[in-house]
């Protein structure tokens, strides 16, 4: 290291680099914060604008003429035609009808279930894995892991056609089957916690006489409450986000998810351009569960990532 | 074991020695995890190499076919210039998202707990978002001749941009929505690689006259280093299977600029025909790249010394 001139230790030293150095960070600080966030607002901007002025009041930076008309429409409350006889006429207002209450219901369905039966099965999977003594335990694991490493669409193509075959194509228990047992990454997370776990409370509990069956039931589980409460979140996220396989099976609108009618409703244009006003308050529906999670368990999922990191 | 010994002799019934077996309480418990693992990724993985050596278009039997499957698309050009578009979106996303993930990083690091931990809950709210939901927003805001952007840069005297209307830049916005919505995600991993670096390596490195910029350059990213191969391996295998955010943006278009690997595969079930030989063996071979630029990455980035130990 070459030896330059002795700094004072104080990182707040009126040295230029430093001043240039602090000063960049608070610009970069904003800067990201307003990337991040501008986004958004302007979803909602979007949502809450009338319709026809979606069109033509680009740069307005708050909603101009603030309506819910458009999330009224993308509820199904009202429809294209309403908007027409109120007078707000433009030729890529939809005609459709949309309901995305339905679609709503679909995905927390779906999410909901996978979220269930996966931290289930995982959680008791990965309770084996880390404290039970059985025969080929840490090759079946080692198999699991692998699956981590395969690309998601040379699981979905033949998965496709399983569920195709054995006449799930197109019902909820087809969407839902891939993932309501288990993911690797689940048995892993869940794994480590039960590794961590402190062995003298369950030999305790061993000597007490409980059974094996009552050990993980009464001792280990309420100890992984935390990372069990964590993972169900993280693959309720997941499973509500996902796209491409529910577009695969899910296409009739009774089992439709929202990430696949959003998707569909932007194809529909009558005449090119996209229906913005309606898009953007199905957009802005479609983020209130997110931002839901995000306001109460935005810390947890911050932490379990930084967790996640270190294998 | 000792212990299991003293558990079945205290619980006498069958019931009871069943509850307790630890074998049979293992395999139970890892028997609908089996049945998943088995049914959703084993039998899968296998069945695409199998139906990759036939032809098959679902209707009738599948006709056992050899390397002809892979013959094929070698000598498809749809399927390379797939390949390329992917290659340069993974060249346009990983890079730039994974500086902006570091200098994300770092600027979290420089502020006091309570805003950092506000700072990082903002950071992660685009990666909670779906995919769809990113794209849609993206599409509204980059749209040539309504969205906020050129309004933007209009102020600026720019001239009206067609962003992902532009068959030569379309895919690189792909990677900008990508990195928009992925760089502070990667950016937490790593904040959480620099908290495992100690203090006094910087106090040192000071004392010794050594600037910012040094100490970031002979400290922070070598120790990083386990963090950060962790994070190119995992962003550029996502990245080469991108197609959610391409597929209600663009749809492989302009012209098929953004026509990406998965698309190439998708079509080849779904939208040009049916074929799913030439399909699976697509998705074989992309398998095949990854593991081979996952090891090539790994050994490249020597990830399994970390220079910390040589410091504790």
């Amino acid at each position: 290291m070459t030896t330059l001139p002795a700094t004072p230790t104080n990182k707040f030293s009126p040295m230029l680099s430093n001043l240039l150095g602090n000063g960049l960070v608070w610009l970069g600080l904003i800067l990201i914060v307003v990337l991040i966030m501008f986004p958004f607002w302007w979803v909602i901007r979007t949502a809450l604008t009338q319709p026809d002025l979606v069109y033509t009041n680009t740069s307005d930076f708050f909603p101009v003429q603030t309506t819910l008309l458009n999330f009224e429409r993308v509820l199904g409350i009202i429809d294209g035609t309403d908007l027409v006889g109120m007078g707000i006429v433009n030729p890529n207002i939809s005609t459709a009808k949309l309901n995305l209450w339905l679609f709503m219901r679909n995905s927390f369905m779906f999410s909901g279930l996978i979220m269930l039966g996966q931290t289930l099965f995982s959680t008791m999977a990965a309770y084996a894995f880390a404290r039970l003594n059985f025969p080929f335990r840490d090759q079946i694991f080692f198999v699991y892991l692998t699956g981590l490493m395969v690309p998601a669409i040379v699981l979905f193509i033949p998965n496709f056609v399983f569920i195709r075959q054995i006449g799930l194509n197109g019902t909820f228990l087809g969407m839902v089957a891939p993932f309501f047992l288990m993911t690797p990454f689940t048995v892993f997370f869940m794994r480590q916690f039960f590794l961590s776990l402190n062995k003298d409370l369950i030999e305790a509990a061993t000597l007490d006489g409980a059974t094996r069956l009552g050990i993980f039931w009464r001792v280990a589980l309420p100890l992984v409450q935390g990372p069990i409460l964590t993972i169900a979140i993280l693959i309720f996220i997941q499973s509500w986000n996902e796209y491409l396989w529910p577009f695969l099976v899910g296409r009739d609108e009774s089992i439709r998810v929202l990430t696949v009618a959003l998707a569909i409703f932007r194809d529909q244009t009558p005449q090119g351009a996209p229906d913005w006003a309606g898009l953007m308050a199905g957009t802005a529906v479609a983020m209130i569960p997110t931002i839901l999670i995000f306001i109460f368990f935005g810390r947890k999922v911050v932490d379990s990532i930084q967790f996640s990191g270190f294998k | 074991m000792i212990y299991s010994k003293m558990g079945t002799s205290s619980s006498p019934s069958i019931l009871g020695r069943l509850a307790n077996s630890e074998w049979l309480v293992a395999y139970l418990f890892i028997l609908p995890s089996l049945i998943g693992f088995v049914l959703f990724y084993a039998y899968p993985s296998v069945r695409s190499v199998f139906i990759s050596f036939t032809e098959w278009n679902l209707l009738s039997d599948a006709e056992y076919v050899g390397w002809a499957n892979y013959q094929e698309i070698f000598s498809d050009e749809r399927f390379w210039r797939a390949l390329q578009t992917t290659v340069v979106y993974v060249l346009w996303n990983i890079p730039l998202q994974t500086i902006l993930a570091l200098f994300m990083a770092v600027v979290l690091e420089r502020f006091s707990t309570v805003l950092s931990t506000l700072l990082r809950s903002i950071m992660i709210l685009p990666w909670l978002m779906p995919s769809v939901i990113v794209s849609l927003l993206w599409l509204w805001i980059l749209d040539p001749s309504l969205g906020i952007a050129n309004e933007f840069l209009k102020l600026f005297g720019v001239p009206k941009q067609y962003f992902m209307g532009e068959p030569q830049q379309a895919i690189a916005w792909i990677a900008a929505i990508n990195i928009w919505r992925n760089a502070g995600y990667n950016a937490i991993l790593i904040f959480a690689g620099l908290k495992t670096i100690p203090r006094s390596l910087y106090e040192v490195a000071e004392i010794d006259g050594a600037n910012s910029w040094t100490q970031f350059q002979r400290i922070t990213l070598p120790l990083l280093r386990p963090v950060l191969t962790f994070v190119l391996v995992t962003t550029v295998v996502g990245s080469f299977q991108i197609y959610d955010t391409i597929a209600v943006t663009t749809n492989g278009g302009p012209a098929g600029a953004t026509r990406v690997i998965i698309f190439y595969i998708i079509d080849e079930v779904f939208n040009r025909r049916i074929s799913m030989g030439t399909a699976t063996a697509a998705s074989v071979v992309l398998f095949c790249i990854l593991v081979s630029v996952t090891l090539i990455q790994m050994r490249f980035l020597q990830a399994n010394q970390s220079d910390l130990a040589d410091y504790s």
